[in-house]
């Protein structure tokens, strides 16, 4: 593995672990906020609704599959 | 206390506690090493360490300052979420029983033998294996304090506070440790870890929706409402997690 590929897989690993769907929940959630912030709507109610559901779903792969 | 005071305190709390945290577990693995093959190697690979740490920090900090603060949040609050929604997710984990907790006592014993079955491989005058796993292992349990404390310290601008309350941890720590001599086991590390998941879920969740532009209502007061949410669903988690893991066993047995 080349110095730059370990280097990216470490930070990778760092911030993002290993339920790469958590980072991309989040980041949807993010970007619809933006949207509606955009249309008009204050929308801080989404993420602390979001950030359970995620967890959730997380929560449930990982006992699924046996921790 | 004043909204601000507050969140400055958890701030610092927060900062405080993921490096005392950090800071036990490579405690861990330097007395492992040290113990074994001496104390000259691994006192100068943690030096090595905290030197890149400390310059990390100073580079990073002084970089981040001149990125506009409404940007700056929605970064360092999506990334801070992320990643604090993975120590959350261990931590709910570990308390409702479904991975196994952090045992210093365990690390310690396997740090030594490994100590102990490593060959000698002299280096720049130094026993090459204790300075590389001492340095390693600070500088990777160092690097989340880093990323802690940078994040918490530039999204709201007091950068000095948070690597003030990391550095209170990393003297606590190595103070205790030089006293007792022996992997601090009695740290309450999961429950830190917890806390510590829930402070960086609830700052990275508040300034990531700052970030793209929404108005929380009371302002930095909504901070403690998202806090006390998160407390809430969390510790219904655990106890839905417990029981299906008791029922899980109950079944087990049964059948």
């Amino acid at each position: 593995m080349s110095y730059v590929r370990r280097f990216l897989s470490f930070w990778w690993d760092f911030v993002v672990g290993d339920d790469w769907r958590v980072a991309a929940g989040i980041g949807v959630a993010i970007a619809i906020t933006w949207v509606l912030v955009d249309r008009g709507v204050d929308a801080w109610w989404l993420l602390p609704v979001a950030v359970p559901l995620v967890l959730v779903q997380s929560l449930r792969r990982t006992v699924r599959s046996g921790g | 206390m004043g909204p601000v005071d507050s969140s400055t305190f958890v701030l610092v709390a927060g900062s405080f506690l993921a490096s005392a945290v950090e800071m036990v577990e490579a405690l861990t693995i330097v007395l492992g090493v040290g113990v074994v093959r001496g104390w000259r190697a691994p006192l100068i690979g943690v030096a090595a360490a905290l030197a890149i740490l400390v310059v990390l920090v100073a580079l990073l900090g002084a970089a981040l300052a001149a990125i506009p603060i409404e940007p700056l949040r929605l970064v360092v609050g999506a990334l801070l979420l992320v990643f604090g929604l993975q120590w959350l997710r261990k931590a709910i984990l570990r308390s409702s029983g479904h991975k196994a907790l952090h045992d210093e006592d365990d690390a310690y014993r396997a740090e030594r033998e490994q100590a102990e079955k490593a060959g000698h491989d002299s280096r720049v005058g130094l026993d090459w294996y204790a300075f590389t796993v001492a340095f390693k292992g600070v500088l990777l349990e160092g690097l989340e304090v880093v990323f802690i404390v940078i994040a918490f310290g530039s999204a709201q601008g007091e950068l000095g506070l948070a690597a003030v309350g990391a550095a209170l941890a990393f003297v606590l720590v190595l103070v205790v440790g030089l006293v007792l001599h022996r992997p601090l086991s009695r740290v309450p590390e999961n429950t830190i870890k917890f806390v510590v998941g829930l402070l960086l879920t609830t700052f990275g969740c508040f300034w990531a929706a700052e970030g793209v532009g929404v108005e929380w209502p009371g302002d930095e007061l909504a901070l403690l409402g998202v806090l006390a949410f998160f407390v809430a669903t969390s510790f219904g988690l655990v106890r839905v997690l417990r029981q299906g893991r008791a029922a899980a066993a109950v079944s087990k047995v049964a059948a």
